[in-house]
């Protein structure tokens, strides 16, 4: 069933670049594989045995038996929500570039899918070559991605891009290389773990890039300034995730000394991550700076709950890394929707947008809501238990979190009444017309998912470790 | 009346049906009517090709145990196999690469019989078993080589090419001859083995040899500090030429020198396995950081083949059967990549009618999607990423170079990968991110040129290298078996 995850939407993605589609057709193709990738797991879902825990549907082929490396495929329980947010954020991607109608649709559509597979590759992948065969299978559409269809600077973003994300993967590569062979092994099941700290510090840089950490974000906000709205959200929303899931699976639970030794810089770079990323947010002059640069404080908090290597900072970590996904996706949609109307995505050129477009004002409100953490919502218990977590091993990480969060408040509030409240802007036309059905369908589903997570965090932090004990589940390397 | 010694025929198979297509092919450039001559010798070719390939395969079948030929001046065994295999499969794919290349026809029969005894030289060369044999195949596909790169007389940039690569092969043929007269004043032996058995290492004249021999081998691997020849030959020759020599040579130059270092100098191993990690890194800094600047493709290629020598000599130096493995693994998508690359540039060449640059690649990628994508595949080999045995050929040689302790040659290696990868992806960006609109150049006029050949040979060269991520088991069988006919 995993590799039934990974591989359909790599055979749609083949279909369609192979069969001389039109436009309107290999787009319903893409969508509809992307849905039927969203059945699949809602199966996987129901079929997940949460209360045995560890690692299900696993699947484990040879790939070259010499140096004991194989495809070895499987779900763990919090694997299983980030792959629910990657199918879900990429059917709407899909769903919006269809609707959008990108030019070269068959190939678009195609790396689209190619993406998918390669992120739900990414999460069930069991071996470290794999996982770094998918790791970098995810760069190949996104070059493209950002680099043909991007906005004007394209060119620039992509190369940046390109060069931040491959330098730490390579360092990644060698970290594997001698993490695997010293070990004898490159089942991420079997291995034992490991005391170096330069193999730590090999997977760190790599994660720390992609997530991005500060001082490591350099490429952040031209890539997600430049690409196409559902490219941008599919990268903060669920190509980040793979950071996250990479420093939970495979730093924390294969490392535990160096973590013990690393923590402290570690959290110290997430928390000025935190604080520098809400400043920047809350100064960014466009719709998109400012989902950039909190999608950078919102990593940065993960990634603090995940360093914190408790029960409450790990379940919190996994709760906010869905809660993130959907919401900067579904922000990043959101921006893209306002800039099709205004041709703008410049704050100061925004504005009073509510009136006469209910649909939009609602969903942005709603969605910024739930991004700023206001009790009852889901990223509120993601937030809190991090700030807890992390709490139990230091309380000034948890003042800089806590500052952070009001600090959230200020740009997610600044950012809704520049495009919402205020006087009509210049941009803003009387033609600009409220959102269609199609872009109601394409956002609606991601805001459902957050409210139905808001009312029910737990259906993912109890659901996400063995025994509902996270920090017992990492020292024993989820075994 | 001398004895004549027992000579298995069927070992020397291969050689045989390359030098028969050779003198064929000659014989058809006088007989047969013009319009005739290019089908006819090119099939000559292609067929001596195939049927060295059909030969090699049953030869690998049925080698399993090595034994000299001919008085033991050559070998067989499955690293020979191997290597022909490689060999002969860039011959076929490079013959018809040839095929409707632009060029004045008055000598194309001479051309497809020179690149069938090229080949047949190569074979010879990677069988090679003692100096005398290892310099003779050495000139004998070389001089094939400097005349093919001067066939299209009416390109100066052929002749220089040519002229260059004569005068540098020929010192570096010298050199190699001059370690081998020394090595053999030393031990008194010629054959790889017998050199070994004669007990000299630490010997101050064989430790020259060897380092001359070895210098003279990184000559014909374009191996960097020993590389100068290799962008203006690379960049001069006609492009299949150069394909099928960037494939070609350097596979049997590889594994000439693994099999020379091995067999006959395992006593100074802690020396040579030290010179060759040097060498190593020289070709990649240097291959790399030159060829960040190129503008003009096929120079960039030429750059990136050194690059690539050096990535490749990485495993030889790990002087293990890991890093026999790696390196004969290595080769298989290797050659894919290079000769479908240097392909899909003769292709565009064709195209336009000049010297392909980065900036005249603009479009191509969509508007020759089966091309645009192979290159793609191509450059992502090269650089190393996932889904193309390039990935895993950097996995294993850097594998083989931990193995030894060698973490520091690792390092190198990753950082020239990240390095390379700003050139590999220029060409992406070029063929994919800027439209043909961009360019300022009218092309020859009317559709591409449907190549049917070219396109087949091309997307052989896409299947191997995809194909050799997925199916690493069966393909690291084959080199695991070439790499225990040496004695590690």
């Amino acid at each position: 069933m995993t590799t039934l995850l990974i591989l359909l939407p790599l055979g749609a993605a083949l279909v369609i670049w192979l069969l001389p589609l039109n436009r309107v057709s290999a787009g319903s193709l893409a969508l509809l594989a992307a849905l039927a990738e969203v059945g699949i797991w809602i199966q996987l879902v129901a079929r997940f045995d949460f209360d045995r825990g560890g690692l299900q549907f696993a699947q484990q082929e040879d790939w070259f038996g010499d140096l004991n490396v194989s495809y070895h495929v499987g779900v763990y329980g919090f694997s299983v929500w980030l792959i629910g947010l990657t199918v879900v954020v990429m059917a709407a991607a899909i769903a919006y570039a269809f609707w959008a109608g990108r030019e070269k649709t068959r190939a678009y559509m195609g790396l689209m899918l190619f993406l998918t597979g390669a992120v739900v590759g990414v999460f069930s992948a069991q071996d470290l070559l794999l996982f770094y065969a998918f790791f970098e299978a995810m760069m190949i559409p996104l070059y493209v991605l950002v680099g043909v269809w991007g906005g004007p600077g394209r060119m620039a973003a992509t190369l940046k891009f390109v060069i931040y994300t491959m330098a730490g993967s390579l360092l990644m590569l060698a970290a594997i290389v001698v993490y695997g062979l010293s070990q004898n092994t490159f089942d991420l099941v079997e291995i034992g773990t490991s005391s170096s700290n330069w193999v730590f510090l090999g997977f760190v840089a790599a994660f720390a890039i992609k997530a991005p950490l500060f001082p490591l974000h350099g490429w952040l906000p031209d890539a997600y300034r430049e690409s196409s709205p559902e490219v941008a959200a599919v990268l903060s929303g669920v190509v980040s995730k793979a950071a996250a899931y990479g420093f939970l699976r495979i730093a924390v639970a294969q490392f535990p000394e160096p973590v013990r030794d690393f923590r402290d810089p570690i959290l110290a770079l997430a928390a000025i991550g935190l604080i520098y990323g809400s400043l920047l947010a809350f100064r960014a002059p466009d719709l998109r700076g400012v989902i950039a640069y909190s999608s950078l404080a919102q990593m940065s908090l993960i990634t603090m709950g995940v360093f914190a290597v408790n029960d409450l900072g790990l379940d919190g970590s996994v709760l906010q890394m869905v809660n993130h996904g959907l919401v900067s996706a579904a922000l990043f949609l959101l921006a893209g929707m306002v800039e099709r109307r205004t041709l703008t995505g410049e704050l100061g050129r925004l504005g009073g947008m509510a009136r006469g477009r209910p649909a939009l004002a609602t969903l942005l409100m709603t969605t910024g809501v739930i991004a700023l953490a206001v009790p009852l919502s889901s990223a509120f218990a993601g937030e809190f238990l991090i700030l807890a977590g992390v709490f139990r091993h230091g309380w000034g990480w948890a003042v800089v979190g806590a500052v952070a969060i009001v600090l959230a408040a200020m740009y997610t509030l600044r950012l809704i009444s520049a495009v919402l409240h205020r006087e009509v802007g210049p941009a803003v036309s009387d033609s600009a017309l409220d959102l269609r059905p199609a872009e109601l369908g394409v956002v609606v589903p991601l805001v459902a998912c957050l409210i139905a997570l808001s009312a029910w965090p737990a259906a993912i932090t109890q659901h996400s470790f063995r025994g509902d004990r996270p920090q017992a589940d990492v020292a024993a390397q989820f075994r | 009346m001398i004895d004549r010694p027992h000579i298995d025929w069927f070992a020397l198979a291969p050689v045989n049906s390359l030098l028969a297509a050779s003198a064929l092919a000659l014989l058809c450039a006088v007989l047969v009517p013009r319009p005739w001559r290019k089908p006819v010798t090119a099939a000559l070719c292609a067929l001596g090709y195939a049927t060295a390939v059909g030969f090699a395969i049953a030869l690998y079948v049925r080698s399993a145990q090595s034994h000299g030929v001919v008085v033991d001046a050559l070998r067989r065994d499955r690293l020979a196999e191997l290597a022909t295999i490689i060999v002969a499969g860039s011959g076929l794919l490079a013959t018809a690469i040839s095929y409707r290349h632009r060029w004045r026809e008055d000598h194309v029969g001479e051309y497809y019989a020179l690149l069938a005894a090229a080949g047949s030289g190569m074979i010879f060369f990677v069988g090679a078993n003692n100096l005398l044999t290892l310099f003779l195949a050495l000139e004998w596909f070389s001089i094939s080589l400097y005349i093919l790169c001067a066939i299209d007389r009416d390109r100066l940039g052929g002749l220089e090419a040519a002229l260059k690569y004569l005068v540098i092969g020929g010192f570096g043929s010298a050199v190699l001859l001059f370690g081998m007269a020394l090595v053999y004043g030393a031990s008194g032996e010629l054959e790889f083995a017998a050199i070994a058995a004669a007990g000299r290492e630490n010997d101050t004249l064989l430790l020259f040899g060897l380092a001359m021999i070895v210098a003279g081998l990184a000559f014909k691997a374009s191996a960097a500090p020993f590389h100068m020849w290799t962008p203006d030959v690379y960049e001069g020759a006609p492009t299949p030429v150069t394909a099928f020599m960037s494939a070609a040579t350097k596979t049997v130059a590889l594994v000439a020198t693994l099999r020379i270092l091995v067999t006959a100098f395992p006593g100074d191993a802690d020396v040579w396995t030290v010179a060759v990690a040097v060498i190593a890194v020289c070709s990649l800094v240097l291959g790399n950081l030159a060829a960040l600047v190129q503008k003009g493709l096929k120079r960039m290629l030429a750059y990136s083949s050194i690059s690539h020598a050096g990535f490749m000599l990485i495993p030889v130096a790990a002087n293990s059967a890991l890093g026999g493995r790696a390196l004969l693994y290595y080769l298989i998508p290797y050659s894919a990549m290079s000769l479908g690359a240097f392909a899909v540039v003769a292709a565009r060449e064709r195209e336009l009618g000049v010297p392909v640059t980065l900036e005249n690649m603009a479009g191509f990628g969509w508007e020759r999607p089966l091309l645009g994508i192979s290159m793609w595949a191509f450059m992502l080999g090269f650089a190393g990423f996932p889904l193309t045995g390039g990935f895993v050929g950097k996995f294993y040689a850097f594998a083989a170079a931990y193995r030894q302790g060698w973490t520091w040659l690792v390092i190198v290696g990753v950082i020239a990968t990240l390095v390379s990868l700003y050139y590999y992806l220029g060409v992406v960006r070029a063929m994919f991110m800027r439209s043909s609109g961009d360019l300022q150049l009218a092309p020859i006029g009317g559709s591409p040129p449907r190549e049917p050949l070219l396109q087949t040979a091309v997307f052989a060269c896409l299947v191997v290298t995809v194909g050799s991520f997925f199916a690493v088991q069966p393909l690291i069988d084959l080199a695991q078996n070439a790499a225990s006919s040496l004695p590690f």
